[in-house]
């Protein structure tokens, strides 16, 4: 008679590959979409006055201090709920944008705000108009300077995308816990499982410190 | 299609979710106080070129530093079965914050303790101050002022990342909140319950860090 | 007295002081000049044992300052020391910057060790700004301030070190007059400095250190105005 559990085998490489596929895919979506929407707010509320700022903030904040996990867990539950249920990938992939924009427009916010008003001021002095003074100046300027923080938040939206999980995409961790339970083979699987995340983090990550270094000089 | 709050079953349960939140607190407040103690360790095994210390620290720093949460939390629950260790859902949780909390407070530690300039240990050593006083009144107070604030996101990083406890099934704020609405089926309520309970919790530390930090260093840096 | 006996100092394979002979009496201010890499700087810290020596001896009133049996904590309350850059401990008021040595090195109460602060913050005319935090004061006030905290210990002996070179110009005056004041009053002085008309004025010998020796040394006036040494011409020649 076969046993319960079978063992870890060749022919799990596939679903394992389909695992790795997706947490990359979604890591790669929120980074894209929370840079650039981080971008437009960070941009935005280094431009405006207090009030907008505050509001802007608040709503921010929020996306901060709520843990993402729960954040999933509301957003795929309230959409069920209005009648459109999304699937996993969508649903997972908008929480995990709004998340990664609210830690992104801090980063661009604080290198907008580096660019300082005197270096603007010289390059209004050349001549420049004000949308040029942005081109220019201030987004080459501002986004060197945030780039190895930037590289901070990318990396942990990469370790972050396994909670996903939690609404049933098939990322990485959640492949690996069904295998798990599968095969009672936890250890090998989870290693794996780690040194995946390890190959991709550590040399982004010392790159990353590189940079910092570099540019304190 | 409407959608009806029904948000009393959620208040009859508040105990519980209350409960919940103090074990949240918990688990953090204790990840976070070990997760120090063993950073400090680390830091000053990595500060001292020590080789075996040196690249224990060095290892531990990376892994937690470059892996998922999720998996250091799956590593203690399932992984250490392995080995026949069978962790409850809150050491396996707490294991894991404490790991992850030491690799990232070591390097806070290390970059607080070099940011601190050497010309304050020569002015502290010309007027005749100990090595002990020289980091006892000098060096240690302003090491501390720059590690505060870090320290706090630390802090608040541990209390929400303590929600994944909800996928081994730990009786934190979230697990209990999962346990509840799956009696209930009033899903949405709860969750948003539970979210604003876990957005009073990290204001009031944030608050409370602010506060004691004001009255700990009043001049700035 | 401050004796410095053939001493050499050298980090790695660089010799910074190659021989170098000099006494200090009571009461005498020293000026000592030199370009940078002269050894100048280097020379003071090993007189605080700060730095140790390679070869040679230097005495402090007779207390062999790099002897193993000396207690170097102990002979630096003799030896005030002013840095280049002021060195202050951001995170104490001016008060407390000045008194922490008095009491936690000296033992003293802390209502005495406040008191002497207070003493010598008014001494060099900081008597206002006691509870000010020294990030929030000009380079001139944080250099007087590290003046007063080297003297609240009551050290017989100051050591200072290019204490004006980080200053902006405006500011060097108030800092120079702080040292004549204190050369006034009879203070045992060793000053590495770049302030030519300060070395002429103030001190009573002058030595010019030439790549780890003391190429010329004497009388204050004689050596600024009429250098020997056509080293010593030569250097005065390029900062004048």
């Amino acid at each position: 008679m076969n046993s319960l559990f079978t063992p870890l085998s060749w022919d799990d490489t596939g679903y394992i590959l389909t695992g790795v596929w997706n947490t990359i895919t979604i890591s790669v979506v929120a980074i894209v979409a929370g840079t650039l929407l981080g971008m437009i707010v960070g941009f935005a509320r280094a431009e405006s006055n207090k009030t907008v700022n505050f509001l802007f903030g608040s709503v921010l904040d929020i996306l901060r201090s709520v843990p993402l996990i729960i954040q999933l867990i509301l957003f795929s539950t309230f959409v069920g709920a209005i009648g459109h249920p999304m699937n996993p990938f969508v649903a997972g992939s908008i929480v995990l944008s709004l998340y990664t924009m609210a830690f992104m427009s801090e980063v661009f916010r604080g290198g907008f705000e580096s660019v300082s008003k005197s270096m603007q001021t010289a390059a209004r002095s050349l001549g420049m108009t004000y949308w040029q003074t942005i081109y220019h100046i201030r987004f080459p300027i501002g986004l060197r300077a945030v780039l190895p923080s930037w590289m901070g938040v990318a990396l942990s939206v990469i370790k972050d995308s396994a909670l996903v999980s939690v609404i049933g995409y098939m990322e990485l961790l959640r492949t690996s816990e069904q295998l798990i339970s599968r095969t009672q083979q936890p250890l090998e699987i989870l290693i794996g499982v780690g040194l995946f995340y390890f190959i991709i983090s550590y040399p982004l990550s010392h790159y990353g410190r590189y940079l910092e270094r570099k540019m304190a000089i | 299609m409407e959608y009806e709050f029904h948000w009393n079953i959620v208040f009859q349960k508040m105990p519980e979710l209350l409960s919940g939140a103090f074990v949240t607190l918990h688990v953090s407040v204790l990840a976070m106080l070990l997760g120090i103690v063993i950073a400090i360790l680390l830091a000053i095994a990595k500060m001292n070129n020590s080789k075996p210390f040196c690249y224990v620290a060095t290892v531990w720093v990376e892994i937690a530093r470059n892996t998922p949460a999720l998996f250091q939390i799956y590593m203690a629950y399932f992984g250490l079965g392995a080995f026949g260790i069978h962790l409850s859902p809150y050491v396996a949780v707490l294991s894991a914050l404490v790991f992850i909390n030491a690799g990232y407070l070591t390097e806070t530690f290390r970059g607080g303790f070099q940011s601190i300039p050497s010309t304050q240990y020569s002015a502290s050593k010309s007027l005749g101050m100990t090595s002990i006083q020289t980091y006892r009144y000098i060096i240690l107070p302003q090491m501390l002022r720059r590690i505060y604030h870090p320290m706090t996101n630390q802090f608040v990083w541990s209390i929400l990342m303590s929600s994944l406890g909800i996928l081994v099934g730990m009786s934190e704020l979230s697990g209990t909140t999962q346990r509840l609405q799956s009696l209930s089926f009033r899903t949405l309520e709860f969750f948003i319950v539970a979210a604003v309970m876990y957005f009073i919790i990290t204001k009031l530390v944030l608050f409370g860090a602010s506060l004691l930090s004001r009255r700990l260093f009043k001049g700035e840096i | 007295m401050i004796s410095v006996q053939n001493v050499h100092k050298s980090f790695g394979d660089l010799e910074v002081l190659k021989g170098v002979s000099l006494d200090v009496p009571n009461g005498e201010v020293l000026s000592v000049i030199g370009g940078s890499g002269s050894g100048k700087s280097t020379l003071l810290y090993c007189i605080n044992a700060i730095e140790t020596i390679n070869s040679g001896k230097i005495l402090v009133d007779d207390v062999d300052v790099h002897s193993k049996d000396t207690n170097k904590d102990k002979l630096r309350q003799k030896l005030g020391m002013v840095f280049q850059h002021f060195n202050a401990f951001p995170h104490m008021t001016v008060l407390e910057n000045a008194a922490l040595a008095p009491r936690i090195v000296k033992k003293m109460s802390k209502e005495e060790a406040i008191e002497i602060a207070k003493k010598e913050l008014e001494h060099v005319g900081l008597g206002d700004k006691f509870d000010v935090y020294p990030t929030r004061m000009s380079g001139g006030q944080q250099q007087r301030l590290a003046i007063a905290r080297a003297l609240a210990m009551k050290p017989d002996f100051m050591l200072l070190d290019e204490v004006t070179s980080a200053l902006d110009p405006e500011l060097v005056g108030e800092v120079l007059d702080t040292l004549r004041l204190l050369a006034d009053e009879g203070m045992t002085m060793i000053c590495v400095t770049h302030e030519m008309g300060f070395a002429r004025d103030v001190s009573d010998r002058v030595a010019y250190f030439h790549q780890g020796v003391i190429a010329e040394i004497g009388e204050a006036k004689q050596v600024i105005t009429e250098p020997q040494n056509p080293l010593t011409q030569k250097f005065l020649s390029k900062v004048r």
